[in-house]
């Protein structure tokens, strides 16, 4: 017996602390149905526990910031739309309201209040993908199915003001593209009117829903003093207990003029992040009402300013009305420069930050005088945050780490820019 | 506190040392030297009125035309309980950007640093893992400089005569 030959395979030499390694290495991503998005983790476990994280970015990363430096400031904002692609109007405003910041533009009542609509709406639909996503993650795939139906009608109130639902590429610098139109209002009214029983309804099912419960309390949690340390903004933050929100401690767009509260969590786990999300959904709900009612009463006090929806100053930034374009020669000449981008933007250096889905989304902008940015610097709240990852995850379960990283809510496309 | 007092503070302690200070769209701006940057943020950090605790951004700026001090480092700093935002620059030569890291004051300044360093190569002496973040690790160049064009500057098959690009 013994002249038989072990098999080849038998020779292959592992290293030696391979063999001596009481864990198992685990390649969670970089595409896993877990994993909502390109993300790659490479974890070592303990059974189910998690030892030690290495996360890997840059999947998707697309260069946006080299790009913008050839790009005229209104070319930008489809490179916004792609930052958080769940709340892509936030990301629009944001980048007009910093060019508008630089050119020293200062948009009228209404285009504000029409701005702070899409971006409520904006935010509902963002919260309403992390939330119901958090409950697929559990296991419960019913809310989902609820909400989405909502989130749909958001993307039609979007369809309606700009003509696209994903990448919205919404307004311009000064205001808006077009007036909001009748049917846009109806719209909103329909969701406003049907929204708040549904959510309902999915609180209902999640809220004190023991098994999800169990699964999300403590599960993924950061103190407060560590997620300012890692510098958290937006619900995450939130959620440790400290209630920084831009839109009150720098109001841009006339927040100042709504009445809503800051959500705020103590534990900042799981559960934590999703009542933080539920409570400023309802808050960006009450929002949206408010400005709406602004809105209808400004109009019917004064008729003629209805037709406003952006700055006058903002003009050689507004494309003329397509029909004027094909009548008028004016209007032929400003579609054409625009459109070239021959337009020069003051020298000058802007930082502008509004809270987006996420966090604090800032636009970091310098101008040499020229028609595009010398520099532009997107501050993304995702890629701030997810680093601390393997920190809130150290020495929980590996399903723990799953849910983690759906609540943080982190979104490739802001990630990796 | 006002913007008056944290720059009055900071010229108390550092002196003639900080200079360029301006305040473009109400943030104050200046200029540390690239030696002192984690002396004046520990500064600031420590400070119980000051108090600048948050670190919102980080990165970097290239001027190719400024011989000597081509890179830029830009910190955005935020006093929570103040509600104070200040920006920090300091500048570097390409030929050797060293910059001290800030990752032991702020654990968020981590990715921030290595991000700044795949685009435009700041060496952040200190850094645990100073290494490319975004880009793929066989990259070796730094793409955000700006000697690197965006499009192919010998193409000819576009005639940009009229339009100046």
């Amino acid at each position: 017996m013994s002249d038989i030959q072990p098999h080849q395979q038998q020779h292959i030499k592992l290293a030696e602390e391979s063999l001596q390694k009481q864990s198992t290495t685990l390649n969670l991503g970089p595409t896993h149905p877990a994993t909502h998005g390109v993300f790659q983790n490479i974890m070592e476990i303990d059974g189910e526990i998690v030892l030690e994280t290495v996360p890997t970015i840059g999947y998707i990363h697309r260069a946006f910031e080299k790009i913008a430096e050839r790009r005229p400031y209104y070319q930008i904002t489809t490179l916004t739309d792609r930052l958080n692609y769940c709340s892509s109007p936030i990301n629009n405003m944001g980048w007009h309201m910093t060019v508008e910041k630089l050119l020293g533009i200062k948009t009228p009542k209404r285009v504000d209040y029409l701005r702070v609509i899409v971006m409520e709406l904006a935010r509902i639909a963002d919260h309403l993908v992390c939330n119901s996503v958090i409950a697929v993650d559990t296991g419960a795939l019913t809310g989902f199915t609820y909400v989405f139906q909502w989130r749909e009608l958001i993307y039609e109130i979007y369809e309606e003001v700009c003509g696209s639902r994903l990448t919205t590429n919404m307004g311009r610098v000064g205001g808006f593209e077009r007036n909001f139109s009748t049917v846009a209002f109806q719209k909103i009214h329909k969701f406003l009117d049907t929204f708040p029983k549904v959510m309902k309804e999915f609180e209902g099912l999640l809220d004190r829903n023991r098994i999800f419960m169990e699964r999300c309390i403590g599960a993924g949690p950061i103190s407060a003093e560590r997620a300012l340390n890692y510098s958290f903004t937006g619900p995450n933050l939130r959620a440790t207990g400290v209630d920084y929100d831009v839109r009150v401690a720098e109001p841009y767009s006339s927040y100042e003029d709504f009445d809503f509260k800051i959500p705020v969590g103590t534990a900042g786990d799981v559960y934590d992040r999703y009542l933080v999300r539920n409570g400023e959904i309802w808050e960006s709900y009450s929002i949206v009402k408010q400005a709406l009612e602004k809105i209808e009463q400004m109009d019917k006090e004064f008729p003629e300013g209805k037709e406003v929806f952006y700055a006058k100053e903002a003009d050689h930034f507004h494309l003329p009305a397509k029909e004027d374009v094909y009548t008028k020669m004016e209007a032929l000449i400003y579609h054409f420069k625009i459109i070239m981008g021959e337009i020069n933007a003051p020298a000058g250096e802007v930082y502008h930050a509004v809270e987006g889905g996420n966090g604090e989304l800032g636009y970091y902008l310098i101008s040499d005088g020229g028609r595009t940015p010398y520099r532009l610097h997107f501050r993304r709240p995702c890629f701030i945050y997810y680093q601390a990852y393997p920190e809130m995850v150290k020495n929980g379960l590996l399903s723990d780490a799953v849910i983690a990283l759906s609540s943080l809510n982190v979104i490739a496309g802001e990630l990796d820019a | 506190m006002t913007k008056e007092i944290v720059k009055e503070r900071l010229i108390g302690q550092f002196g003639e040392q900080l200079t360029e200070w301006s305040e473009p769209f109400a943030l104050l701006t200046f200029r540390a030297p690239a030696e002192l940057n984690l002396k004046v943020m520990q500064f600031l950090f420590d400070d119980e009125g000051l108090a600048f605790r948050f670190l919102t951004d980080l990165t970097a700026v290239h001027y190719p035309d400024r011989k000597g001090e081509e890179l830029c480092v830009v910190y955005h700093l935020h006093s929570l309980t103040n509600n104070i935002r200040l920006r920090l620059k300091v500048y570097v030569p390409i030929e050797k950007p060293d910059v001290f890291t800030a990752e032991k004051l702020f654990s968020g300044a981590n990715w921030m640093e290595r991000e700044t360093y795949d685009f435009y190569g700041v060496n952040f002496v200190g850094h645990p893992n100073l290494t490319r973040i975004l880009n793929v690790d066989e990259m070796d160049y730094f793409p955000m400089r700006k000697e690197y064009e965006l499009e192919d500057p010998t193409r000819i098959d576009k005639d940009d005569e009229m339009f100046g690009r």
